[in-house]
């Protein structure tokens, strides 16, 4: 409940791009290429993400799912086509801009990505430090992103006196303690058991559901994607809960990568009912 | 065949270049942008400098011991036993005191730098700080190209001075010299050119080892294994240029001071 309380609060702090630019998608790939060591990575992708909508790409291992985060975040930039974020094309931006820009993205890294010689702390409040806020400021801030994850007792500890499960919680409160209109999640439940598995996606869920930003998440788990897809957070138990009558959240949809190329780009039930042979046997 | 394989090697070594030179100008053009990261500046200055002391102290004395050990009964036979502390002072301010300081933090921090850049590279640390907003150049490259020249000026001073001391103590000890007509050759054949010389060879130096450090560890590929390359490519490049600057700058000197 607190935890909707601050979100509330936060978000009512400034105006989203979304807020401000109604309507528009937040991010837009199109007609993206990228080859590397002589084979094509991605070849001819477009889709959008528009406010407050969480799109899920799925596929086999190594076809290029990370790639894609990392070119929307303009970690590395296209061979061709452009990628409009907040209606900047990072293609073209210099690295400059680019760190404006990211100051409106949280990205959370397969492995987590922690600064081992950082404790959990300094990495939650490693945005914050560099943005010279206040001592205290920062200290109630990393405490709200701790107790958002439920770790708000690892404070004082180094990345690796945590468990893998622990290290990717922390690296989501690390991603969410500016309050990002846009999540980056790369594989975060990627070698966990399944039980961290969905404590992960509960959290990514109680995200998705609080503060209403728009999220690309990558995984090659079809569990964790329906489960996104098929559950909402409830803040008066403070537990993920199925919704009900079988349905699906709306704003929750997949993108589907095969070889490099977007194979499926719709909602829940469209790529259940789907009778491309490749999503059937994916799925299956 | 033979003309792709050269083809292909000619232009890896040209982007390699071109990637050497864009990585130091945009490390240093930090160094002009505020705000300052000077807290990182003296985080590396105290590993780097003050973590070198003891091995930069150890090898200058021994130089200097026994430079002026093998020296001395050469000179002796032409009844110059008496200038050894001037060819001790000579060669280590002019050229043993920077190299071999050089070559020990090459190999203690160029190596250290690769490793520690390498193993964020390949945990994708340098992402997730260019993702939070924040240059690694910046942050992690400028302080250590700093640190590394502003430290290795002043240990390669510690090494001469420790190395005259180390030939003296021999000359005395072990070779029955006047300790009071050491250290005055010593300290009376030396001119500006040698001081200057000897203080502009670490400035380079430093630069060497920082840059080639931090450019094989942000360009590690590969994994652990990545990591092991980078750090032995590191020092092998950073010492070979090293001693391969020495003998440039030697010769700039040489001709600009006539000595």
């Amino acid at each position: 409940m607190a935890d909707a309380a601050q979100a509330e609060q936060a978000a009512g702090k400034r105006e989203t791009w979304s807020q401000t630019h109604p309507g528009e998608p937040v991010v837009v790939f199109d007609g993206v290429s990228l080859r590397s060591g002589g084979h094509t990575v991605l070849d001819n992708i477009s889709f959008r993400v528009m406010g407050g909508e969480t799109r899920i790409i799925l596929g086999p291992a190594g076809v290029g799912k990370s790639v894609l985060l990392k070119l929307a975040n303009g970690l590395i930039r296209p061979d061709s086509g452009t990628i409009t974020v907040f209606g900047e094309n990072v293609g073209r931006l210099r690295e400059d801009d680019l760190f404006t820009l990211r100051a409106h993205i949280g990205m959370v890294f397969q492995e987590g990505a922690l600064f081992d010689s950082l404790t959990v702390r300094d990495n939650v409040a490693y945005r914050l430090n560099e943005d010279h806020v206040a001592e205290e400021e920062v200290d109630r801030r990393v405490r709200e992103a701790l107790r958002f994850v439920e770790l708000e007792d690892t404070i004082d500890k180094f990345p690796s006196q945590l468990s893998g499960g622990m290290r990717r919680r922390v690296s989501i409160a690390r991603a969410i303690i500016s309050d990002p209109e846009l999540v980056l999640y790369d594989s975060p439940t990627g070698g966990l058991d399944p039980i961290t598995s969905t404590t992960i996606i509960e959290i990514v869920v109680k995200q998705r559901d609080f503060y209403n930003s728009s999220s690309l998440l990558v995984t090659h788990r079809l569990q964790d994607a329906f489960t996104l897809a098929t559950h909402r957070f409830n803040d008066g138990n403070n537990k993920m809960e199925k919704l009900p009558d079988g349905k699906v959240n709306e704003n929750t949809t997949f993108l589907v990568l095969h070889e490099g190329k977007l194979v499926f780009d719709g909602s829940t039930l469209d790529l259940v009912h789907s009778e491309d042979p490749f999503i059937r046997e994916f799925i299956e | 065949m033979a003309e792709n394989t050269l083809d292909r090697a000619a232009k890896n070594i040209i982007l390699s270049l071109q990637d050497y030179a864009l990585l130091s100008g945009r490390a240093l053009s930090n160094l002009f942008r505020r705000p300052l990261t000077l807290a990182d500046i003296f985080t590396q200055a105290d590993s780097i400098g003050v973590g070198s002391i003891p091995i930069v102290l150890l090898t200058g004395f021994f130089t200097g011991g026994v430079l002026a050990l093998q020296t001395s009964a050469s000179l002796s036979q032409f009844g110059a036993g008496a200038i050894t502390g001037q060819l001790v002072s000579f060669s280590m301010i002019k050229e043993l005191g920077p190299v071999l300081t050089g070559l020990m933090v090459s190999g203690r921090n160029a190596s250290g730098m690769a490793s520690e850049l390498g193993s964020m590279i390949v945990t994708e640390q340098v992402d997730a700080m260019r993702a939070l907003g924040s240059d690694p150049l910046k942050k992690l490259v400028m302080p250590r190209l700093v640190a590394t020249v502003v430290m290795l000026f002043f240990l390669a001073i510690l090494s001469d001075m420790v190395g005259i001391m180390g030939g003296g103590a021999i000359a005395v000890f072990m070779l029955g010299q006047d300790g009071s007509q050491y250290f005055h050759s010593s300290y009376q054949s030396l001119v500006f050119g040698d001081i200057f010389q000897g203080l502009v060879k670490p400035v380079f130096f430093g630069f060497i080892i920082a840059s080639i450090g931090c450019f094989y560890g942000m360009s590690t590929k590969g994994g652990t294994q990545g990591v092991g390359r980078a750090t032995t490519q590191a020092v092998v490049v950073s010492s070979v240029l090293i001693i391969a600057s020495d003998f440039v700058i030697s010769r700039l000197m040489i001709g600009i001071f006539g000595r």
